[in-house]
């Protein structure tokens, strides 16, 4: 799932479903639960690290996070929260990458792979 | 990032998940920001402790660390006064997840007394050079600027896991290479005390993160007067409560981590710093309109003082206002507990006014101030988080406005500040 727009955990999505609620959001209504997650960088308070321990608590969380560069808010929260999060990938994901393409990654080692375009 | 044997053995998890959990966050976050290694501290101040900011997720983090820190550790405000929740109209769910998550933390060695002004405390001195890992954003600017001391904004999360490890990340203004100023206020007016909060406000807005310089021009106006009066000599100089308030405004309206006073911060005189080519002017205008925000149609219901925590002398002003007159309104004035239980004779002047003295929080962290419309503040932090986070409009005055304002001694519009 591709975002265009940079997230705020808090205040955007909704610590128990995972759907993001901010009105005029790129994802607005849609659910980030279990999905791989493409947004370019964080935003807003820094409580958003702990929205994203919730959303993992309650089973909501993406499964794996893509970020263009992160900045300490997501790169916390993925940390507390044990979602792998890859960012600075050598090609723009945007560029080759569209909403719906499956696509296994392994943070550890830091790569991507496509496994299925949509 | 370099890391000691110690340090990798800590990563690899030989020391708990705590622990490795606490050391990821730190090397994370020292990748972000191009750290070479750790660096040990003194002190650790941890935000992320008022229910109503941090909620169940942050709870549930908090509850599942082991351990104990290695370094003093204190708290942040909370979202109430622990002792007297109900008398603000707590409801008793919010005050017994509130108490939840202050236990949490106090089960890992952390000292439980919630303020935004540490460095006023007996026993967590703060020394010039001190490296530490602070949260709360005008205690960041006020450690940094007028104590010397060496901090970045931290986060809740990094602040603990800082705390638990003794260490943070080496980067930012724990190098002296970032602690230069990058841009010059020059302000073109006197200032008397809350102007302080007002000219934060109005500057931290046009610096955003970068490191300020003050030039405090007073003698333009001092000349037109007949004489160089005392007092008018004493505004040169801002006084502790003044710059916490320059500071702490600062650190809201913009990201002011640090900041500094030609001639008067500790910095400042040590190294003479060059005035930087980036050049900005307030002038007395731009204060006036941060006095002029009125609450359109209605008038204060609210008056809340403290933010950051008042010091003894904040006390004593406000005591002295507030002698043999009664408030017709809701006066909030928010100190620290252990100034409180110094000072009783402040608190009991300013209670016997109907105000109230109320510790551990403040009108931006706690739901008390969700009651009100419109808030009314002498601090330049209040003003701007006051309407995002009590969802209430908020008014700047002076403390003798304020203390007015609740006493029904003058209303909206009459002179403000």
């Amino acid at each position: 799932m591709l975002s265009c727009d940079p997230i705020s955990f808090l205040g955007s999505v909704d610590p128990k479903s995972g759907t993001v609620v901010e009105k005029g959001h790129a994802l607005y209504g849609k659910s980030i639960k279990g999905k791989i997650l493409i947004f370019p960088h964080g935003k807003g308070s820094t409580v958003g690290s702990y929205v994203m321990y919730q959303l993992k608590k309650n089973k909501a969380a993406p499964v794996a996070i893509i970020n263009l560069e992160t900045e300490p808010i997501v790169a916390v929260g993925a940390i507390i929260s044990e979602i792998p999060l890859l960012d600075k990938l050598e090609k723009n994901p945007y560029e080759f990458l569209k909403d719906g393409d499956r696509v296994r990654i392994n943070a550890g080692e830091g790569f991507l792979e496509t496994l299925e375009k949509a | 990032m370099y890391l000691t044997k110690e340090e990798e053995q800590i990563l690899n998890g030989e020391a708990g998940e705590t622990l490795q959990k606490a050391l990821e966050i730190l090397v994370a976050l020292g990748d972000i920001y191009g750290a070479e290694g750790l660096i040990p501290i003194k002190s650790a101040q941890i935000a992320g402790v008022s229910y109503k900011t941090i909620g169940d997720a942050g709870l549930e983090w908090i509850s599942d660390l082991k351990g104990k820190v290695k370094v003093p550790a204190i708290l942040n405000p909370a979202g109430m006064d622990l002792e007297n929740w109900e008398r603000i109209r707590i409801e008793r769910t919010f005050a017994e997840k509130q108490k939840e998550i202050v236990r949490a933390y106090e089960k890992l060695g952390i000292r439980c007394e919630c303020t935004c002004t540490p460095y006023t405390l007996k026993n967590f001195s703060v020394k010039s050079g001190d490296h530490l890992a602070w949260s709360e954003s005008s205690a960041v600017a006020y450690a940094n600027s007028v104590l010397g001391a060496r901090t970045n904004r931290e986060g809740g999360p990094s602040a603990l896991s800082a705390a638990l490890l003794g260490k943070t990340a080496n980067y930012g203004f724990h190098l002296e290479e970032n602690r230069i100023p990058t841009i010059s206020v020059s302000v073109e007016c006197s200032l008397k005390t809350s102007d302080y909060g007002a000219l934060g406000y109005a500057a931290g807005k046009a610096i955003g993160s970068q490191v300020p310089i003050f030039y405090l021009n007073e003698k333009k106006e001092r000349k037109k007067g007949k004489e160089k009066s005392k007092e008018e000599a004493a505004t040169a100089c801002p006084n502790q409560d003044e710059l916490k308030a320059l500071g702490a405004a600062m650190a809201a309206s913009g990201a002011v981590a640090l900041y500094h006073v030609a001639g008067l911060t500790p910095e400042a005189k040590k190294r003479k710093f060059e005035p930087p080519a980036e050049k900005l002017v307030i002038e007395r205008s731009q204060l006036d309109e941060v006095y002029a925000s009125l609450c359109e149609d209605s008038e204060p219901d609210l008056i809340a003082l403290g933010c950051p925590h008042c010091s003894p002398a904040e006390l004593k002003k406000t005591a002295e206002l507030l002698k043999d007159k009664s408030v017709s309104k809701e006066l909030w004035v928010f100190t620290s507990r252990e100034i409180a239980k110094f000072y009783p004779e402040y608190i009991n002047c300013i209670e016997k006014s109907g105000a109230k003295v109320i510790c551990d929080t403040c009108m931006v962290v706690s739901p008390a101030s969700n009651h009100y419309s419109c808030v009314m503040v002498n601090s330049g932090k209040a003003f701007a988080y006051v309407p995002g986070m009590c969802g209430a409009k908020a008014v700047f005055g002076s403390l003798e406005a304020c203390v007015q304002n609740a006493t029904g001694e003058k209303k909206k519009g009459e002179d403000f500040n």
